[in-house]
């Protein structure tokens, strides 16, 4: 039955009213809506009339839930009959870095439940910062027979025996993405559950994965999955292994290699840089795992069209890394590690005009004495050569104001600017000053930007210029920062788009946290951890804002009057019932 | 803490020290009276002396099944001053905290060997950090055709970064090593960390790296400092010091693979990384009474397993 028919056969019983409301006639509607993809949109048509909103219900086919807490799936099941995709965040994303207790919550099985009696033909989930366990797996495998892709980013609480329900029993399935999960490794058998009979793989992205894998089982599953178009191996598998697999999937658009590291023979060499060159729609390269520079010239026949390369688990030198650029003209994206030092960027600068995004992670991020890494001169080498360039991730151990005022006079387009001076509240290391300006010049610049993480020693007056400029900032992340509650004030005030804001270690209390008492119901959530917020205070906010949920997170042997995680976001579900004894919700 | 300076230097910071000073010397007279902040954890069996890090500063043990049967003596630590600390009187405490950017001496480099004493900084996944000390590599490059582009060894700079965090634990003899990283829980604290068991050769150092991380935590760090922030700080080393009253002092024990749970330090090192599954650091007001079954047990099935 057409959704239309069965939507008006529930809610009109006249078909013909179409005169007395709008002169559009729902199937029109709901055909025009069905192809909205983004899930804003949507949104700013469901709030249009009630017409609209009952077509775009009908309509819509994903679901994306930013916070599981936000919404019960039953009130989603409600809305939206018609779900094949769905896409949740769980945890607050400083539970990245081991800031939120283990048992927290976002438990993906309730979901699951709900999903299986109320969307059996389920196609897509993709979770991210979720708990998810075997059970839950299985339970997908078996309750979904048209599902097709499953995507755990950030995810714990599994094993590979989950990813052996899955390859069992998805008959259908075209994507199995495993990315950056605790995910409890206990071998590589999983992969031999794919069946001989199935083909339909596109998406294979185990690099997560430690153990070996079977490889013939490997070998044989990418050979008959011809529609294959992503794989990311994992660590385990060699040089000449890949080699073998690469000869049989030469259609491949995004590739992780495994370890690039073993010993070839020269005839091996020249084997593996065959079948990289026959890869012709690669654009996507990632791995190379313990690289080796002599291996790389094997990658050159596939530079020429990449457009992401992601060497952040090889740590190369400067000039290895320039000699593999110079055979990159196309980059649109790039991840190193440090190792590469200022002279790798200015490399980077040099070769690669189109880069838009660049993404630097310390290789050794713990050693203060290191004299190794990159410094202000590399990021400023990469902005004078690469003007396109508006995504920014940036761990360095030193930073001057003047830099990042050029950095952004060169690349005014900044979106996302995330700057991490890995000392905690070292100033401008030549003038010995706050890098408030640094900041100040970020946003008076680059009036597009939507995401910005500061470090860095900042006063106050780095939150003044973000009230008062990042009119688009819609992600906040503070540490170690600010000096007063007027500081937050600022922010709170000021950037009207703001949505999610993620506080450590900063000296705001309740009078900060409650100058946003207005604002909170329009972002997804605030985090503040170790700043000066009381029970109190948190208990004054829940209790003037009952849609939010006010969760505290204690540590034990703390004061009792000091919140010191405090976790507050919007919901229509109400406070939650799975919190742990160590979450408050008041 | 990190190189606190004297402690009778700065206003704010001696009463703490001294209070701590005199809670550490009525537990152990004999024990040097250390300039730096100091928080020790430990039952005192009679002639037990404290550990003390190399850093010097604060510090807590954690017990191992060595302490029960005998003593250990305390190696006289190099008290490492950093320099940044001593100066100003607000801000020291939680600068001398924060490992990253205070300047430190020879001393306290050299003896490296804990992760980030904040929590969660700098902002990088687990699963990078552990891909990070995989990365640890045979550095030879040999048995390579010689028609392929003549390529020197790699140098120890890229020895260096490539090694990550692994470079404190196998300075300057980089191989291929894989990580074990098990999850440690302290009782009283809900976030675990995970620390990498084949980074330590010997129980002592895995004891130092869980004191560092984890009773060094307790402590907020804001370079900022406010007024409000430093007194939040005192009021939680004040907390911390009351864990020496031996009420709550701390037991490292562990999970091996058949589920049971065991004194740290029984077995021999390498048969321990072996069986460790996860650790747990108890309170030993718990575990006194598990300790003489938790060995019965022990020999127990070493016994069934002869048979």
């Amino acid at each position: 039955m057409e959704p239309s028919e069965l939507k008006r056969s529930k809610d009109s019983p006249n078909s013909d009213e179409s005169t007395r409301r709008s002169s559009f006639p729902d199937e029109v509607l709901e055909r025009v809506l069905s192809l909205l993809k983004s899930h804003r949109d949507r949104s700013s048509v469901s709030l249009v009339c009630k017409d609209w909103y009952n077509a775009e219900r009908w309509s819509r086919t994903h679901v994306f839930i930013g916070n599981c807490y936000s919404v019960s799936p039953e009130i989603v099941a409600r809305r939206f009959p018609k779900i094949r995709s769905v896409t949740l965040k769980g945890k607050p994303r400083f539970s990245d870095f081991n800031l939120v207790p283990e048992n927290w919550g976002a438990d993906i099985h309730a979901w699951l439940v709900v999903f299986a009696a109320k969307y059996p033909f389920l196609e897509e989930l993709r979770l991210k910062r979720m708990a998810i366990s075997d059970e839950s797996l299985e339970f997908l495998a078996v309750s979904f027979p048209n599902f097709k892709a499953l995507s755990l980013l950030s995810c714990d609480g599994f094993s590979t025996n989950g990813l052996a329900a899955i390859a069992t029993h998805c008959k259908n399935l075209t994507e199995l993405d495993i990315q950056e999960n605790g995910i409890d490794d206990k071998g590589g058998s999983w992969l031999s559950c794919f069946p001989e009979s199935f083909t339909s793989l596109e998406v294979l992205n185990f690099a997560n994965l430690s153990s070996d894998i079977n490889f013939d089982a490997l070998e044989r599953l990418v050979g008959r999955c011809k529609s294959m178009r992503v794989l990311k191996l994992n660590r385990s598998v060699s040089l000449e292994q890949l080699q073998r697999l690469l000869v049989n999937a030469p259609q491949l658009a995004e590739l992780g290699t495994g370890s690039f590291s073993e010993e070839l023979t020269f005839r091996q060499y020249v084997e593996l840089e065959s079948a990289l060159s026959n890869c012709q729609n690669m654009h996507t390269l990632y791995g190379l795992w313990d690289a080796k520079g002599i291996y790389l010239p094997a990658l050159y026949p596939v530079c020429t069209h990449l457009t992401f390369l992601n060497l952040s688990y090889a740590a190369l030198r400067s000039d290895e890394l320039a000699k593999l650029l110079a055979h990159c003209p196309r980059l649109k994206r790039l991840w190193v590690l440090d190792t590469v030092e200022d002279k790798g960027l200015e490399a980077v600068g040099l070769n690669c005009p189109l880069l838009e995004e660049l993404r630097v992670f310390p290789a050794d991020p713990f050693d203060e004495e290191i004299i190794h890494g990159v410094t202000e001169a590399g990021f400023v080498a990469v902005s004078f050569g690469c003007p396109r360039l508006h995504y920014v991730l940036y761990f360095c151990r030193q930073m001057t104001n003047a830099a990042v005022a050029t950095i952004v006079q060169n690349c005014p387009d900044f979106t996302h600017f995330r700057l991490c001076i890995m000392n905690p509240g070292q100033p401008d290391y030549i003038t010995n000053e706050p890098m408030d300006e640094a900041f100040g010049a970020v946003v008076k610049t680059c009036t597009k930007l939507q995401r910005l993480s500061v470090s860095g020693r900042l006063t106050d007056l780095t939150f003044e210029y973000i009230g008062r400029y990042a009119k688009n900032l819609e992600t906040l992340s503070v540490a170690f920062a600010g000096s007063s509650d007027w500081g937050m004030q600022c922010v709170m005030g000021g950037c009207s788009k703001l949505r999610k804001l993620e506080i450590r270690d900063c000296p705001f209390g309740n009078a900060a946290l409650l100058s946003g008492l207005e604002k909170y119901e329009s972002m997804r959530s605030l985090w503040m951890s170790a700043c000066n917020v009381t029970m109190n205070g948190c208990r004054l906010l829940a209790r003037e804002m009952p849609r939010l949920n006010v969760e505290v997170m204690k540590e034990d042997g703390s004061d009792d009057s000091q919140a010191d995680k405090v976790y507050v976001y919007r919901s229509i579900a109400g406070p939650r019932r799975d919190a742990p004894p160590s979450v408050l919700t008041l | 803490m990190q190189g606190g300076g004297g402690g009778s230097e700065s206003g704010s910071l001696s009463t703490v020290s001294r209070e701590d000073n005199m809670v550490v010397s009525s537990e152990d007279s004999s024990c040097p009276d250390e300039s730096e902040l100091e928080l020790g954890l430990g039952l005192c069996l009679g002639g037990f002396k404290m550990h003390q890090v190399s850093r010097g500063g604060q510090f807590a043990r954690i017990l191992t099944a060595k302490d029960f049967p005998s003593a250990i003596s305390a190696s006289p630590s190099p008290s490492s001053s950093s320099s940044s600390s001593s100066s100003s009187s607000s801000s020291s405490l939680s600068r001398a905290n924060v490992t990253a950017g205070t300047k430190r001496t020879a001393d306290s480099v050299a003896a490296a060997n804990s992760s980030s004493q904040v929590v969660g900084w700098p902002p990088i996944r687990a699963y990078r950090m552990n891909s990070m000390v995989n990365q640890a590599k045979n550095q030879t490059t040999e048995g390579f055709n010689s028609t392929m582009e003549n390529h020197k060894s790699e140098t120890s700079t890229v020895e260096k970064g490539t090694t990550g965090i692994s470079s404190y634990h196998n300075s300057g003899n980089a191989k291929l090593r894989k990580s074990l990283f098990v999850k440690v829980n302290m009782d009283g604290i809900p976030i675990g960390r995970k620390v990498d068991m084949n980074a330590h050769e010997s129980y002592e150092k895995l004891a130092k790296t869980l004191e560092d991380m984890f009773l060094k935590t307790t402590l907020n760090v804001n370079p900022a400092g406010s007024r409000a922030l430093e007194l939040g700080m005192m009021n939680k080393l004040t907390r911390s010091s009351k864990l020496l009253d031996g009420s709550s002092d701390f037991v490292l024990t562990y999970e091996d693979k058949e589920g049971d749970w065991m004194l740290v330090g029984d077995v021999p090192w390498k048969m321990f990384l072996c069986s460790v599954k996860r650790l747990r650091i108890m309170r030993t007001s718990e575990a006194t009474g598990l300790a003489p079954r938790l060995h019965e047990r022990n020999c127990q099935r070493q016994r069934s397993k002869h048979i």
